[in-house]
């Protein structure tokens, strides 16, 4: 079964004829190769779980508050603290008013530029010893709780692909764009 | 053929040398009566005991041939590690190619266990068409080689608040370089068809952290999928079978394991890009895609940890780079700044690679203060620790690159300073 591109192909049928010594090696990379497959939706779907601060990748489904309490003590609490901030692990609350001072706290509250940034990060990467785990509704649940546990929402409040988006962080326009080299 | 302790030794190896009888003196003795050919079958496995050398290795035949080779015994360099990184050994090795076991490691779950012949590249979003790719599919596209050093942006994270590390491996050891081979990124993306409104490109791993960055498309013309590390296929914790290498750039942006590329017309503003790998000025305000690795230098030897043995001759060694391009020049300096003389550049002198200098010093056996300072050919010189501390105060982490200075004292003991 013949694997080559059609220009490689045809290159070397045209040396075979004795036409063109240049035209055996019509196989160049200068345009598409000829490699790979064109992917399924399946395929896609089943890998694109990035999400854009516009909302663009969040999933359909939803949590609030109060659920999210739940899914925190069961997945999170063992790394975060029974708060989300007594650790071992990163503390997830507080810190606001920090950053400029001596001893800065980064934290979801006082540092994360998007609530999507925070979700994204849930979904694909926790809990630490059990990534991708969680529902999409567990994932806005727990986002739920983290930013309500940071004074970002109310009590009663549900997170879903619209309501997310809206969340104006705390430090979102704290980030500038590289000026270096900033030294001669 | 068994083996047995109390066979005695062959009168080739001095028994008073290596202790009691042991299984390679019986077998070499056996070798002499069998022949030579015999005796490749029967040799121990390589490398031998320290015990074991003998006295005059012309007069033992040598261990045979082996399937992979390993270092000699007598060889310990090692990285320092703990769960989540590993430090190059820089003060342990020569020239600029850093042996592939010994390449610094990062990763931010583990290192994941791939099969090769699973592993796929999905390109898709703002492409005419939405590709996958097997790795010998990629390994079929034009292929490409070049050094580059890979460094993470935390590499002396820790000085920034004063000297933390004791030996050169902990202050700089997160820094490697490679002859990395691939595909470039360019020709693979050629292949899906990138759509007028793609600026960006979302590159995710398929570890256990996902590790996502968004790169911007119009800076990446060096970029190379990577399945080789000098000569052989990546190592696992260099993402094995595939990685993205952007020369110059903090290694972060390298994903490993490469698993997805997302043509997007704006950052996707992952976690790794906003909560970390961003750079906290004293105003509070936050650095964020701060790629290129700024020039720097180090002194490899005499470094932190070790002893100048006595006054007289040391040839000053280290190693200098710039993700900005070329080395242009390295000065090092013996009294803490005072004075500056030009090293010699070892050739070949490659962009966003590392570059070994040397200069010859003799040490009148009185304090010193030893520093380098590279100078890329953009033109841009290396900072002074106060320097860049006044420009970003002391709680930005990454992107340390200051002058690093060794103070010898009177004994030739090595210590990290900062002056």
């Amino acid at each position: 079964m013949c694997r080559c591109d059609g220009l490689l192909c045809r290159g070397v049928l045209l040396a075979l004829l004795g036409l063109s010594p240049v035209a055996a090696w019509g196989g160049d990379a200068g345009g598409a190769v000829g490699l790979g497959r064109t992917a399924t939706d399946d395929e896609i779907r089943a890998w694109d779980i990035d999400a854009a601060p516009d909302g663009d990748g969040l999933p359909a489904g939803g949590g609030t508050v109060g659920e999210g309490t739940g899914v925190f003590a069961e997945h999170c609490a063992r790394c975060h603290g029974a708060t989300g901030v007594e650790g071992p692990m990163a503390a997830l609350a507080g810190g606001r008013g920090t950053l400029a001072t001596a001893h800065p706290m980064k934290t979801v509250g006082s540092y994360w530029p998007y609530a999507t940034t925070l979700f994204d990060y849930i979904r694909r990467a926790m809990p630490f010893d059990a990534p991708q785990s969680l529902t999409p509704d567990q994932v806005y649940a727990v986002t739920a709780w983290i930013l309500f546990r940071n004074g970002l929402l109310e009590q009663g409040a549900m997170l879903n692909q619209t309501t997310l988006p809206r969340i104006q962080m705390p430090h979102r326009d704290g980030f500038v764009p590289d000026p270096r080299p900033d030294s001669r | 053929m068994k083996k047995s302790r109390d066979t005695p030794g062959s009168p080739m190896i001095d028994a008073r040398h290596i202790g009691p009888p042991t299984r390679r003196a019986f077998l070499v003795g056996a070798a002499s009566a069998l022949g030579a050919a015999a005796a490749h079958a029967l040799l121990a496995p390589w490398p031998g005991r320290a015990a074991d050398v003998p006295v005059d290795p012309t007069r033992v035949p040598g261990a045979p041939a082996t399937d992979y080779g390993r270092r000699s015994t007598f060889e310990h360099a090692r990285r320092l590690a703990t769960p989540q990184r590993s430090r190059t050994p820089l003060q342990a090795l020569h020239g600029i190619v850093t042996p592939s076991a010994l390449h610094f490691e990062r990763h931010h779950n583990g290192v994941p266990f791939i099969d090769p012949a699973r592993h796929r590249l999905l390109i898709h979003g703002l492409v005419t068409r939405p590709l996958i790719l097997t790795m010998d599919e990629l390994k079929q596209f034009p292929s490409t080689s070049r050094l580059a050093f890979v460094e993470c942006a935390g590499n002396g994270g820790r000085e920034w608040q004063g000297p933390a590390g004791v030996t050169v491996q902990d202050t700089h050891g997160l820094t490697s370089v490679s002859e990395w081979t691939g595909v470039p990124l360019a020709t693979v993306l050629r292949e899906a068809g990138l759509r007028p409104e793609a600026s960006w490109m979302l590159a995710e791993g398929s570890d256990a952290a996902a590790m996502t960055r968004s790169l911007p498309l119009a800076r990446m013309d060096t970029a190379l999928l990577c399945y080789a590390q000098n000569g052989e296929p990546l190592r696992p914790e260099q993402g094995y079978p595939l990685r993205l290498l952007v020369p110059g750039w903090e290694g972060n942006t390298c994903i490993k394991w490469l698993r997805r590329l997302k043509l997007v017309s704006a950052p996707r503003m992952t976690r790794e890009e906003t909560a970390k790998y961003t750079d906290l000025m004293p105003d509070g305000a936050a650095r964020q895609f701060t790629f290129e690795m700024d020039a720097k230098s180090v002194i490899t030897a005499p470094s932190g940890g070790q002893r100048v043995r006595k006054p007289g001759y040391v040839e000053i060694r280290g190693l200098a780079w710039s993700g900005r391009g070329r080395v242009g020049q390295v000065d090092v300096s013996v009294d803490g700044g005072r004075s500056w003389r030009v090293a010699q550049l070892q050739t070949p002198v490659l962009p966003a690679c590392h570059t070994r200098f040397r200069l010859d010093w003799r040490w009148d056996g009185r304090e010193a203060v030893l520093q380098s300072r590279c100078t890329d050919e953009t033109g841009y010189r290396q900072p002074a620790r106060r320097e860049l501390v006044a420009l970003r105060g002391v709680n930005s982490y990454y992107h340390y690159n200051a002058i690093q200075s060794w103070k010898i004292d009177e004994r030739g003991d090595v210590h990290n300073v900062q002056v």
